[in-house]
């Protein structure tokens, strides 16, 4: 896409060094610049990511082998669990692949110049640190008899997360999600509007680049999805009180399962708020390295929405073992199985991107390489559990955990990295030590690997999940899984090690394009970092540029 | 020097592919299964104990390998295009953007797949779910946290409870520890079993791996299963929904005897004569004993 005025670095009065940037305070506290914002929530991403992972390395670390060594005692293994999970999916994905880089380059995509409501979007940042003190809160006040933190898992199933956790670390869980719901609701509307409205002459929706399509699709996916959550949370707070109501108590009419249908309702369009923006990411990385347009590039949005609208109708293949009726249990295993097509069609179209490209295999490529390969694998043992009949065996084993794990922590976050290294220079300004992120990548593909395949072993051999002790016969794989927490933890350094040379010791500038002749979007037409303000002409794409 | 490449790419590419589906299809499915409990170091299912489970291990080999044929795929394809379009190899790339037979190509061939899996998997989801005529009924109640079984035809047999037995106790009973329970829950061989499950707090799920079934104890609600044990013997299954702190510690133990054995045992209000009772630790041990 070529954009006019943007061709060459922008006239000195919209230069990045005298463009009126308000003073420290002002301008990373009140914020209302889409860049400066996007930065702060990979930030907050970053500390959320070390406070989640160190919970799973304590897990790791107790599950080196049997008997219970790590933890004063089993309650807190189980708040590790639930707040790894919660701090995981709420304040590190969602903020990194949304907050982040769909606040910095969603505008400059699509050719505006910030988002629509700038302080909205100021609002919806501040929200999350609030919502992640409330969280962290949560494990210094009682739970319930048995110690402080809520040790529920992040499904908050009642009755464990009602009448099992009568202290009020829930509730502060429930005001902690509901804050991190309403900031997505925000960020949602502000991505949909800006999107809609924003894009510049000649930017047709046929024309937007796939990550903005990503996070289109992703911000209608929050806004249908999360005031469920809100309103299901709000449930879980009434029915909390003494003498309040009881919605999912059976003792007074209410029904334990509706929760669990309401949960997934959220919980499954959630996994692919966290997906699609990476898949859209890595749409750009393998166009860019393989220096070729994307291939089938409205398959590859289309194949987006289809994913968006069938994951609102798959949500009970979570619940398989609830006791649900067996033809409801044959619908959702039938829709659950469609999925398997449209991800298909991503995983083809970006082969085919690569097929007769000139690939140059830089850190970002691959990271969106791992991330081609390892979505593959986890979303293949996606298939073995969408049947009903063998996910009896599977449900709540390890197998499901070793899954999502694979779609996650090597999806999502390998997505994360691969955006993160991709646009380090433009962001920035500087740019990364190859050998520092290199082994960052290799140490970080090996030790999730070693983590996480072998966890597949201890499903089929029956190790359920969420439990802090566990029979011997399933200490050899466990052991190894544990080993792959070191290595991911080493990997976890290099990628510091890369931010403290890059940010502060080395500062080698980069120039407007640094990726060369694949990088077409219109990001790659400003300076690096952009201009505090860009696009003071709006850039004009033409009939003929492609997308 | 540009075909070489291609060849190169090519042996790769199928080198690491077959390779790759030798591992995952035939040495996955070839591990050593646990009979009735898990094994050491195991990768595979547990051994199928009931009509259920062979079904349910058939459904699981076929999509392995299914699944197992697409990595292998994905990744000898992602090889030979990472070798033969290098940059080095291939400098100028091409500007191909569509290929309309290629994209119907390859939204179809996952449909026949699916359709190929959804065959057998359903017929596995209907032979396992809907209830054959069953003979014996047994209720299983979770609790926080042991499970308690009764048998609502025999009113004489008492509740049983069936409790842990902690790392001394299972040592001594020459039984494993975090399965082992205290007292089993006791059923005939070669009989359709209707298990009844609910809760009376937090919820649980009812499981044992090697007879393919695990259901959710759900407080107000009364879910049905069944089984079919095909031989005599223990099998042991683990609480399998989060239900507090214990969760990891209220193991399931199902002892399976002869149609003659579960008469004499229930004529005998829960118990086994002095024989049979040696080599099954407080089976039948009632609340009341307690």
């Amino acid at each position: 896409m070529v954009a006019l005025p943007g061709e060459n670095t922008p006239p000195a009065t919209s230069s990045y060094d005298d463009d009126g940037k308000p003073g420290f305070f002002a301008r990373w506290f009140y914020s209302t610049n889409h860049k400066d914002i996007g930065t702060l929530y990979l930030i907050f991403a970053i500390i959320s990511g070390l406070i989640g992972g160190f919970l799973s390395f304590m897990m790791r670390m107790e599950l080196a082998q049997p008997g219970i060594d790590f933890f004063q005692n089993e309650h807190q293994y189980l708040v590790y669990v639930s707040m790894h999970g919660l701090i995981m999916i709420f304040f590190m994905v969602m903020p990194a692949v949304i907050g982040g880089f769909g606040n910095w380059f969603v505008p400059i995509m699509i050719g505006a110049p910030d988002m629509a409501f700038p302080r909205m979007n100021n609002l919806s940042f501040w929200l999350l640190p609030t919502a992640l003190i409330c969280l962290l809160i949560s494990f210094v006040v009682p739970g319930n008899a048995n110690g402080n933190g809520f040790g529920g898992s992040w499904v908050m199933y009642p009755p464990l997360s009602t009448t099992g956790h009568p202290g009020p670390a829930f509730d502060f869980i429930i005001i902690g999600l509901l804050a991190a719901g309403f900031s997505s609701i925000f960020g949602a509307i502000n991505f949909i509007t800006t999107i809609l409205n924003m894009r510049a002459p000649g930017m047709t929706m046929h024309k937007m680049p796939l990550f903005a399509w990503s996070v289109l699709v992703t911000a209608f996916l929050l806004l249908l999805a999360l005031p469920v959550l809100a309103a299901s949370l709000f449930m879980l707070f009434t029915d909390r009180i003494p003498g309040g109501t009881g919605f999912f108590d059976p003792a007074r009419g209410g029904d334990p399962q509706m929760f669990q249908h309401l949960f997934w309702f959220f919980g499954h369009p959630e996994v692919y708020i966290m997906i699609l923006p990476a898949f859209g990411i890595v749409s750009h990385i393998v166009s860019t390295f393989s220096k070729k347009p994307i291939f089938g590039y409205l398959g590859m949005a289309y194949a987006m929405v289809a994913i968006g609208v069938v994951g609102f109708v798959v949500w009970a293949h979570h619940m398989y073992t609830v006791g649900m009726d067996v033809n409801l249990k044959a619908y959702f295993l039938a829709a659950t199985l469609v999925i398997a097509v449209p991800t298909g069609v991503k995983i083809f179209s970006w082969l085919a991107t690569m097929w007769g490209g000139s690939i140059r295999y830089s850190i970002p490529m691959q990271w969106a390489l791992a991330f081609i390969f390892l979505f593959v694998v986890g979303g293949v043992t996606g298939v073995m559990l969408a049947n009903a009949g063998v996910d009896a065996y599977l449900h709540d084993t390890y197998y499901v955990v070793a899954h999502f794990h694979y779609v996650l922590s090597m999806g999502a976050v390998f997505g994360i990295f691969a955006g993160f290294y991709y646009w380090f220079g433009k962001m920035f300004g500087v740019q990364y030590n190859k050998w520092l992120a290199g082994a960052h990548f290799w140490l970080f593909f090996v030790g999730v690997n070693v983590i996480f395949f072998p966890q597949h072993f201890l499903g089929l051999n029956g190790m359920p999940r969420r439990y802090v002790d566990y029979p011997e016969e399933f200490a050899i794989w466990n052991q190894v899984s544990s080993m792959g927490a070191w290595i991911t933890l080493a990997g976890v350094a290099f990628f510091f090690l890369m931010l403290i040379e890059a940010l502060i010791l080395n500062r080698k500038r980069v120039g407007d394009n640094y990726w060369g002749e694949g990088a077409t979007t219109l990001e790659w037409t400003l300076s690096s970092p952009p201009p505090y303000h860009q696009f003071n002409t709006l850039p004009r794409i033409e009939e003929t540029d492609g997308h | 020097m540009r075909s070489k490449n291609t060849v190169i790419a090519l042996i790769v590419a199928v080198v690491l592919a077959v390779i790759s589906y030798m591992i995952l299809a035939f040495v996955g499915l070839s591990g050593e299964r646990g009979e009735g409990m898990p094994v050491i170091g195991g990768f595979y299912l547990q051994e199928a104990e009931t009509p259920v489970m062979e079904e349910l291990t058939k459904v699981y080999n076929l999509v392995t390998y299914i699944i197992a044929g697409i990595v292998a795929f994905v990744l000898g394809l992602m090889a030979f295009i990472m070798i033969r379009f290098r940059e080095k190899a291939n400098p100028v790339p091409s500007k191909t953007t569509h290929h309309v037979g290629l994209e119907i190509a390859w939204t179809i061939a996952p449909v026949l797949i699916l359709l190929w899996i959804a065959v057998p998997s359903m017929n596995l989801l209907y032979n396992q779910d809907v209830i054959k005529d069953t003979e014996v009924t047994v209720k299983a109640v979770g609790n926080t946290w042991n499970w308690s079984y009764t048998y609502p035809d025999h009113e004489n047999v008492e509740e049983i409870i069936s409790n842990p037995l902690d790392k001394t106790q299972s040592k001594a009973a020459g039984k494993p520890y975090l399965l082992a329970t205290d007292a089993a829950l006791v059923v005939p061989v070669d009989t359709n079993v209707k298990v009844l499950v609910t809760s009376i707090n937090n919820m649980h799920s009812w499981t044992v791996p090697s007879f393919g079934i695990k259901m959710d104890a759900v407080p107000g609600i009364i879910n049905e299963t069944w089984f079919r044990a095909k031989r005599e013997g223990t099998f042991y299954g683990q609480c399998s929904e989060i239900c507090g702190i214990k969760h990891y510690y209220m193991p399931i133990e199902v002892q399976v005897v002869s149609k003659a054995d579960y008469a004499k045992w229930i004529a005998n209000d829960g118990s086994f004569t002095t024989t049979v009772a040696q080599n099954n630790l407080g089976s039948g041990q009632t609340a009341a004993q307690k």
